[in-house]
Parts: C-alpha cells; sequence; structure tokens
C-alpha cells in the first residue's frame, strides 16, 4: 500500500505539469481551434522567465568592505546584491531566495504579452487555412523560440533552486500512519501539485462564473451565432489565447526547480502534452486535466521496479501504449465531445 | 520514354543530370579560394542530399498525395538501418541483400503501424503515428538492447564475419557492392578545382532514381488519382462507393518502403546505426524538407532535401571569424556591429534560420520552394506573354 501512495505522489507532479499544458492547449484549440505546436516552447518561456527574473534581482555591484580584509591584507571588496540596497540585507536576501515564485508575479505580464503578440502577429492569419498548415507554422515557430533561448542562454540546464524553506522532503507517511521514512517527498513537488490545482481551478472558475468566460464557452460551442449576437468573440479568443499562453508560462515557472532549465525542454512535454490532449478528448477541458494526471500517474506506476521486471522497458512507452489503445477503443479521446476534429 | 513522358520527362532528365553531375556543380569553388567553404561536393554531404531526397520523395507519396501527415516516418528508416546492419555483419557485405532486408523490414513495420494509425485521420493519425515511433525509438534506446546496441548502436566491428564474405582474420568489412567499396573514390583535379566522384555516391545516385522515377509513375497513375481523391474529399470518395483505406494503406506503405531504402542506404555507406535516427526530430526533419521544397510536387522533395542538408552542413560552419573576414571591407565598427547581427543566425544558430525560413515558406508560399519558383517564372514569363503564366503555373501543381 504504501509503495502504491509513493508512486501516485511522483506521478502528482509530472501529472500537473501535463495537465496544466494540455489545459492550455486544449483552451487554444476550443476557442481558435488551431492546433498550436509552439505550446512547449510557451511552456520553456515561462521556465525561463525564473530564470531571467532571478538573475535580475540577483544583480549586484561591488562595494569595499572596510571591516574584512582579504589574504593579502587590503580591504576586501564584496558583491552587494541591489535588492540589499534597497530592501536591507536580511528582506533583501530572503527575495532573492524566493526568486522562483516571486517570478510568477514577473512571468504573468510576460507571457500574456507573449501570447497576445502571437495571436495578433502569426495566428491570426491561420484560422482559416488548413490544420496541417497550423501544425507547421508553429512547429517553426517553436523552432525558432527555443533557438533564441538559446542562443541567450546557451545550450545547457540552468540550475535554479526552489527557496530555502521548500528545499529537502519531508515524511509524508507520518501523517498517514505509516512508519517514519516510508514515504519522503520533496516539498517542492507537493507545492507544484497544489499550485497547479490553484491554476486550474481558476481558469475552470473563471470560464465558469464570470461573463466573458459564459460568452467564451458560449463561442466554443457555436462561435458564428455569438457573433451574430453582436459580440465580438475574436477579441475574447485573443484573450483567451493570452491567458492559456499564461497558464503555460506559469506551469513553465514552477517547473524550473524541479528540472533545471534547458531550451528543449518545451519540445520534450510537447510531445506528451499532445497525446495528454488527444486522450483525454480534444476540445474537453476536464478531459485534458484528467487526461493529464492519469498519464502522469501512470508513467510512475509503470516505473516501478516489479512492473519494469514484469515487462521491461513499460516505463519507456506506457503514454504511447495507453495513447494508441485509447485512441482506437474510443476515438473521441476519454470526455471528446461529438463533432470535434472529426474530419 | 520509359512511359513518361513531356513534362514529367523534363524533371526526370533535370534530376538525373543534376545528380550525375552533382560533384561537379557542388564544388563550383577552387580548392584555396576563400569561398571553399561552400563547395558541397564532399562524398559524405552529397550521399546524406539523395538518401535524404528518397526519405523525403516517399514521405511526399503519403502526405504530398493524400494529405495524411505522419510525425513518426523516421521509425521506418531506423528499422530499415538495424535490418540492413545485421544482414552486413551476418550474411554479405555486399550491400544489396542488406538494402533488400531493410525494404521488406520497413514494409512489414509499416503494415502494422498504417494498418491501426490509418483508422483515424488528421491529427490522430499524427499522434499515432508519432507515438508509435516514439515507441519505438525508447525500445531501440532500452529493452532491445542485444538487438539494436542500445545508446552505443552498431558498427560493423572487426569480430564480425558474414557468411558471404571472405574476411581475413581481424581484418574489418567494409561495405561494397560486387567488390566495388563504397568508400573508394576517384578525384578529379583541374586548376584550382578538385572534383571527388565516390562510388558510394552514385549507388546511391542511381538507386534515387530509380526511387524518383517509381514515384513519378505512381503520381501519374490511376492508383495516384484515387491518392489525390483521399486528399480532396474523402466523405465523397466514400459515398460514391470506393473503400480509401486500401489505397491510404498502400500509400503508407510504400511510403515506408522508401524510408526503409533510405535507411540501408545510409547502413551501406557509413556501416553504423543508432536509436537517435527514429527520434521525433528526425520524423520532423522529413516533413520540413518536404514542405519546404513543396509537398504534392515531384521535384520539391529533392530540392527540400538538399536544401536543409546543405544549410545544415554549410551555414552551420560560419563562424565569427568568417564573418569578420566576410565584412572586412567595411569599417571597424560597422564590421562589429554587422558580425554581431548575423552571428546567431549562422554556425550553433543554423536551426535559428532553418526555423524562420519554414515560417516564411508555410506562411507566404504554401507550395514551398518549387511554388517560389513557379511565381518568379510566371513574373518572367508575363513579361512576354500576359497571362500565359498563371494557367502554366496552375497546371504545374498537380496534387491541388
Amino acid at each position: 500500500m504504501d509503495q502504491f501512495i509513493v508512486q501516485v505522489l511522483n506521478g502528482l507532479d509530472k501529472g500537473s505539469a501535463y495537465a496544466l499544458i494540455a489545459l492550455g492547449l486544449t483552451l487554444i484549440f476550443g476557442t481558435l481551434g488551431v492546433v498550436n505546436f509552439a505550446h512547449g516552447a510557451l511552456f520553456m518561456l515561462g521556465a525561463f522567465c525564473a530564470v531571467i527574473f532571478s538573475r535580475l534581482i540577483s544583480l549586484s555591484h561591488e562595494i569595499v568592505d572596510e571591516t574584512r580584509t582579504d589574504f593579502l591584507g587590503n580591504p576586501m571588496t564584496v558583491d552587494v546584491p541591489y535588492m540589499h540596497d534597497i530592501f536591507g540585507p536580511e528582506l533583501g536576501a530572503s527575495i532573492i531566495d524566493w526568486a522562483v515564485p516571486l517570478a510568477i508575479l514577473f512571468s504573468i505580464p510576460v507571457m500574456i504579452g507573449v501570447g497576445f503578440a502571437m495571436e495578433r502577429g502569426l495566428i491570426k492569419h491561420f484560422y482559416k487555412r488548413p490544420h496541417a498548415d497550423q501544425i507547421l507554422v508553429t512547429f517553426g515557430l517553436a523552432i525558432v523560440l527555443q533557438e533564441i533561448i538559446k542562443a541567450f542562454f546557451g545550450a545547457n540546464p540552468i540550475q535554479t533552486p526552489a527557496p530555502e524553506a521548500f528545499t529537502g522532503s519531508f515524511d509524508f507517511g507520518v501523517w498517514l500512519g505509516y512508519d517514519p521514512l516510508t514515504i519522503m517527498y520533496p516539498y517542492w513537488r507537493l507545492v507544484y501539485f497544489f499550485f497547479a490545482a490553484v491554476v486550474i481551478g481558476a481558469v475552470f472558475a473563471f470560464l465558469q462564473f464570470t461573463t466573458f468566460g459564459m460568452v467564451v464557452r458560449a463561442g466554443m460551442a457555436d462561435r458564428e451565432t455569438v457573433g451574430l449576437l453582436g459580440i465580438d468573440i475574436d477579441k475574447r479568443f485573443t484573450l483567451m489565447f493570452a491567458m492559456a499562453a499564461c497558464v503555460a508560462g506559469l506551469a513553465g515557472v514552477m517547473y524550473a526547480p524541479i528540472v533545471a532549465p534547458n531550451y528543449h525542454m518545451g519540445m520534450d512535454f510537447l510531445v506528451l502534452s499532445f497525446v495528454v490532449v488527444v486522450v483525454g478528448g480534444m476540445g474537453s477541458l476536464p478531459g485534458a486535466v484528467f487526461a493529464g494526471f492519469l498519464l502522469g500517474i501512470l508513467e510512475s506506476f509503470a516505473s516501478m521496479p516489479a512492473v519494469v521486471d514484469l515487462l521491461p522497458g513499460i516505463n519507456q512507452i506506457v503514454i504511447y501504449l495507453v495513447a494508441i489503445i485509447i485512441l482506437l477503443t474510443r476515438p473521441r479521446g476519454l470526455m471528446g465531445r461529438k463533432g470535434v476534429m472529426e474530419e | 520514354m520509359l512511359g513518361i513522358k513531356g513534362k514529367d520527362l523534363s524533371v526526370f532528365l533535370l534530376v538525373a543530370m543534376l545528380a550525375l553531375l552533382a560533384p561537379f556543380l557542388l564544388n563550383p569553388f577552387p580548392v584555396d579560394s576563400a569561398m571553399a567553404q561552400f563547395n558541397a561536393g564532399y562524398p559524405d554531404l552529397m550521399q546524406r542530399f539523395v538518401i535524404f531526397g528518397i526519405f523525403a520523395i516517399g514521405f511526399n507519396i503519403l502526405f504530398g498525395l493524400t494529405g495524411y501527415l505522419s510525425f513518426g516516418h523516421a521509425a521506418f528508416l531506423g528499422v530499415g538501418s538495424y535490418a540492413a546492419i545485421w544482414m552486413m555483419k551476418l550474411v554479405s557485405l555486399n550491400i544489396i541483400p542488406g538494402i533488400i532486408m531493410a525494404i521488406i523490414f520497413a514494409a512489414l513495420f509499416s503494415v502494422v503501424v498504417g494498418y491501426i494509425s490509418l483508422r483515424r485521420s488528421g491529427i490522430y493519425f499524427s499522434i499515432l503515428t508519432l507515438a508509435f515511433a516514439q515507441m519505438s525509438y525508447a525500445l531501440a534506446y532500452s529493452v532491445l538492447t542485444p538487438i539494436t546496441g542500445g545508446e552505443t548502436g552498431l558498427q560493423i566491428k572487426p569480430g564480425d564475419d558474414p557468411l558471404l564474405s571472405n574476411l581475413a582474420e581481424g581484418e574489418i568489412g567494409r561495405a561494397n557492392l560486387f567488390g566495388l567499396e563504397m568508400g573508394d573514390s576517384a578525384i578529379l583535379r583541374a586548376g584550382g578545382w578538385e572534383f571527388t566522384m565516390n562510388v558510394g555516391y552514385y549507388v546511391c545516385a542511381l538507386v534515387m532514381l530509380v526511387a524518383f522515377y517509381l514515384a513519378i509513375r505512381i503520381f501519374r497513375s490511376p492508383f495516384g488519382m484515387m491518392l489525390r481523391a483521399v486528399k480532396s474529399n474523402q466523405q465523397r470518395m466514400n459515398y460514391t462507393g470506393l473503400n480509401s483505406r486500401p489505397y491510404t494503406l498502400a500509400a503508407f506503405v510504400i511510403s515506408g518502403m522508401y524510408a526503409g531504402l533510405a535507411g540501408g542506404l545510409m547502413v551501406a555507406m557509413d556501416t553504423q546505426v543508432g536509436p537517435e535516427r527514429m527520434f521525433w526530430t528526425a520524423s520532423g526533419e522529413v516533413v520540413l524538407m518536404t514542405i519546404l521544397g513543396g509537398a504534392g510536387t515531384l521535384i520539391g522533395p529533392v530540392l527540400g532535401a538538399g536544401f536543409i542538408k546543405y544549410m545544415e552542413n554549410i551555414v552551420s560552419k560560419i563562424n565569427s571569424t568568417v564573418l569578420h573576414e566576410w565584412f572586412a571591407f567595411l569599417p571597424d565598427g560597422m564590421e562589429d556591429f554587422l558580425v554581431t547581427i548575423f552571428y546567431p543566425f549562422v554556425g550553433k544558430g543554423w536551426h535559428l534560420t532553418l526555423g524562420l525560413m519554414f515560417m516564411a515558406v508555410v506562411i507566404f508560399l504554401p507550395g514551398g520552394l518549387v511554388e517560389g519558383g513557379q511565381r518568379i517564372a510566371s513574373i518572367f514569363r508575363r513579361g512576354k506573354k500576359s497571362g500565359a503564366g498563371d494557367e502554366s503555373a496552375k497546371q504545374e501543381t498537380p496534387a491541388e
């Protein structure tokens, strides 16, 4: 039983990332009808927002510290971050320590801007083109985005640690009445899971309980009629694109401490996220979230030593295998709606 | 001639000319000149031009004609490569059995994948093929290590003693075609120029010409017509009582066999294979080639393959020193400025150029380089005879 819980927990953080990316993909697909292959690149941009932000706030200048001396006996020069000047040494240090969570605030406007620019500048012209063209142009855009990041940040992963308070693991098993040290779980992964749950909840609440969300849902169901009612649905859909970009970005920011950001992390996640979307059902938001967690957890179960001994290699292919089985038995995916993407 | 005529024949002859004269055409600059780095006439690169040409021609039979966008074609290339290297390790160093086995295995594998994937269309088909390819990659990388050599892949080693080749003790086998070694080349020097005529390249080029000829025949056959019908309106085709599945499956298997042939040839040239050949980026690359050249056209995929491989090898070699040499005639500040601007696009950043160019092609030229060429040609023609250019341009785009 404890093994079971461990695997579910391990699957949660990856599942959260899949769910968040798949949610954004489905939002874009459901509203604009565009298959966005650059969505993984948005996730990657989000992770690099964390990198950029933590570099920005640790910018420092040199001062000469008279009280200390270096090994030659001269007064020592030390780097002092500007944050220490502005907020004092203690608060400044903790701001730098909390760079990743604070980067959320930085990433929201950035990602909304990126999403807005992307939709208005490029995607807008592709509504009427075939899906193959949309896939290709966004695939090209993904290559461009990741090469730009590579040009600025290099090809190596950049370590972006979580705040001091969240490093290390805690003993999850004790809470459930197991012996100490049976179920250990890193703090940050739990944070990530709760964060993902909050973001997903917020997106659903936004769509469900606001007038804006209601119009968007109506537009998803029947775009033409909503347009005939005198509502500028394109403008709202543009905002939804920006929001989807923002969700992907947030997923990326918080994922930075789990996997050090590198320029191709977006592509790695994109392929799997597409599988997630298709498994969940094209155009179904709950389906995307459900399939994200499902596949994340399945992946972690498949990598249990007992399972790998029984079926070698299963941990590598389980997601694809599940996708193939589901697509062949339930053609619309787990929760797909009728008439979506059925040529 | 040979059952093709008119424009097709001239296209075929053009490709044949280009392929046979490639060692000369691709080496337009003397060896010692500053432009020598743009020479692409070395055997390794020329072989890759034609091998990826074959791969893209095959992919085009599926994507260009039926519109089914497969994101997993590299799997067939990889399966073909593994089959070929095992034949060369165990049976004969002659490349013929290896290539035949590569085609057979790729065909078998593509029958299985195609039979399952073609039950769905559109993005679902893309995802299914992608899933199969990623599975093959993951398995080749991990569990199938006894067959595939895992991460290191397979090479011909000193211990290998193929049944039909009489190797001396400890001799490392080399790929050959009835005794003609693939690595042999004749080097022709004329003035400052140097032309390498490589046996392997010419073998590949001949195979490519045969493959290209077959593709033309497929394009112009009633079968090709059926495939175009699938692309333009599959539903209507079904309503008229035609079952499109056998046609699409046949197209899928044929393009899988082309991929297997390309994989076999790759092994015949460099006698090694690794699982990264099946990674999804490799599948993406052939999609890029076909689209960039012009999907659904005859010559497009060949152009696209040549173009991307040329970029990959030549643009990626330009570094900041070379850039400084180019702009040396400018004042210093200007020189540095231009070098800073161009540097991210060349050398290691060539993917950026590729991505931008690819986007530009998809946005402005959905018909690829071929359409670009036609537009330019029609501008010139309109100068002479107004209106005539448009009609002929339309006729040249068969799959639309």
